[in-house]
């Protein structure tokens, strides 16, 4: 038996804002069972007392001054977007 | 010998004597990419107009008393890293068109380096990714054999190397995407310690895992990239503030490895290899030893969950990551009428299978239920993966393995089965989970094709990788076949 169903794929994607294609729900509902059940391996390593690895480094709070600094022109911060007006992005309304 | 064939420290040399310029480099750079490019595929684009611009300031500074180690030298820039003027698209449809306004960290210092760039090398899209087939432009092709995949992520880096496209090279390693396709194409690649190069400008997939290295034709070329990249940033909160050693004289530093312990780590010689890799790399074992190096046996037993915790963490991590591919503020929109069908049309046309296959993956192991089940103990796992590598380093000085169970395999073969796209990583996953540095060096041949020796690092040990790399390299004439096209 398939380790996620049909939903489940629905809901994962719509969580992460992907509108799958009836063959792309397929697909996935197949090949992410098989990671998944492959990645159960995990389940079997005694982690009792072991702290999460959030980053390897040895480094906690950097700080840097609170000095002004340059940053982008807005018309380079715009260049790249697909819509602009008044030196802002323009996006379809948030709120109706 | 054509100039394009010519290591950098080798062109250097002729750059310094007045013996080359670097507009004649750049000019055999070109036109080597012209005659070989159509067939290998190494670039999503190509800027020569401007490289030959760059090619003739770098003539102009060094005629001004200028001598730096890159001044005026041609290399090709992986897609996943940000040039300013130049498209950027992480080799994704998502990103196509957008021309950065500002450059990578690594960039900017290549730049006052001196360096000329040729061109943005072909990835796997978002260098999600082990064999640039998944490059939502087109696959690269090995040069050692057009049959065959380049590794990847970093595959159109590394076949541009290896197939005298660019003297050298910058590659990004989140799981090993500079080892293996270093060592599917019989360059040498080097994944930095986390934190060593800055990642500003790297467009992100896995933060607590991605390093920018370089791809090169020997190993003395990996020592003068890495110096020029390498040191803190400010922009960069993960950036160590560690000085940064001259790589390229320490490399030098003796001539053979007495009182070097070189680990073997047991679990790095798993039943599934090719015979041929292993006898390959046992060979150049012996070799190690003979230089004086003490061969120690060690153990990494948690080893065999590397795969399913770096994919569990990784993903989670890219799909944090490219939740900004909304179609606001950069790349395509696609609009759907309203707000949120335009996010979602835009990343269905704009995303290609495999970033989808992660983002789903990386979604469901946040998803509450699933949450502690899956990443929160692929974090724990982490743990024990960096214990392992903490006690084998309390023992040995460096360890050496296969970069990978396999040489590079033909193009189709792997392509619909992820899970053993992803195993082709067994060996290279477990350092980005601890931090630790490690390089590729080619080390002979299985089947005709190229394995690669890795040589695993303490954090910041890069040093002792890069010397004992150097030292087998400069006894073994590995380096010295290049691919004929």
């Amino acid at each position: 038996m398939a380790k996620l169903n049909r939903e489940e794929v629905e809901r994962i994607a719509e969580l992460a804002k992907l509108t799958l294609s009836d063959a792309e729900k397929d697909m996935f509902q197949e090949q992410l069972s098989n990671i998944l059940e492959y990645a159960e391996m995990l389940q079997q390593v005694d982690t009792t007392g072991i702290p999460p690895t959030t980053s390897a480094l040895p480094l906690n709070n950097v700080m840097r001054a609170d000095a002004l600094a340059l940053s982008l022109p807005n018309d380079e911060a715009l260049s790249n977007a697909p819509d602009a007006e008044d030196g802002s992005f323009k996006v379809r309304a948030v709120l109706d | 010998m054509e100039l394009y064939s010519l290591t950098i420290h080798e062109a250097q040399a002729k750059l310094r004597q007045g013996e080359i310029s670097s507009v004649e480099l750049t000019e055999s750079v070109l036109e080597r990419i012209d005659a070989v490019e159509a067939k290998v595929g190494a670039y999503i684009s190509l800027q020569p107009e401007l490289a030959l611009r760059m090619a003739e300031m770098a003539d102009e500074r060094r005629a001004a008393g200028e001598d730096r180690p890159l001044l005026g030298i041609p290399l090709g820039i992986k897609d996943t890293i940000i040039t300013h003027g130049v498209p950027t698209t992480a080799a994704s449809k998502i990103l196509d068109g957008f021309i950065p306004p500002f450059d990578a960290t690594a960039i900017d210092r290549l730049r006052q380096a001196g360096a000329v760039f040729v061109g943005k090398t072909n990835c796997d899209e978002f260098a999600m990714g082990s064999s640039t087939e998944y490059s939502a432009f087109h696959p690269t092709r090995n040069p050692r054999n057009l049959n065959c995949v380049p590794g990847g992520s970093s595959g159109g880096s590394a076949a541009a190397v290896g197939a005298g496209e660019a003297l050298g090279s910058l590659g990004s390693d989140t799981g090993g995407s500079v080892r293996l396709p270093a060592s599917f194409c019989g360059v040498v690649g080097l994944k930095p310690t986390y934190g060593r190069v800055s990642r500003y400008g790297l467009i992100a997939f896995g933060s607590s895992l991605d390093q920018i290295g370089p791809i090169t034709k020997d190993v003395e070329d990996a020592a003068i990239l890495l110096n020029a990249i390498a040191g803190h940033d400010a922009r960069d909160a993960t950036s160590l503030n560690a000085p940064v050693p001259n790589y390229a004289e320490e490399i030098k530093q003796g001539d053979d490895l007495k009182g070097i312990k070189v680990g073997i780590p047991q679990e790095y010689f798993t039943e599934g290899m090719e015979p041929g890799v292993a006898q390959t790399v046992r060979a150049a074992i012996d070799h190690l030893a003979g230089l004086g190096a003490e061969p120690v046996e060690v153990s990494l037993p948690n080893t065999g969950y590397g795969i399913p915790a770096y994919y569990i963490v990784a993903t989670a991590e890219a799909s944090a990551n490219l939740s900004r591919y909304d179609g606001v503020r950069f790349g395509l929109r696609q609009d759907g009428g309203d707000m949120w069908n335009t996010f979602r049309q835009t990343r269905e046309a704009g995303f290609g299978p495999e970033v989808k296959r992660r983002i789903m993956l990386g979604t469901y192991a946040l998803s509450a239920g699933y949450y502690d089940a899956y990443y929160l103990q692929a974090q724990k796992v982490r743990t024990l993966l960096r214990q392992d590598f903490e006690r084998a380093f309390e023992q040995v000085d460096v360890m050496v393995s296969p970069v990978a169970p396999m040489v590079a395999f033909e193009i189709n073969a792997k392509v619909d089965d992820p899970l053993q796209m992803y195993l082709t990583d067994v060996l290279t996953v477990s350092l980005n989970l601890a931090g630790v540095c490690g390089i590729s060096v080619p080390c002979g041949f299985s089947e005709g094709m190229p394995v690669g020796l890795q040589i695993i690092g303490p954090a910041l040990g890069e040093s002792a990788i890069l010397r004992t790399a150097y030292q087998y390299e400069q006894t073994t004439a590995w380096h010295k076949q290049p691919a004929v096209l």
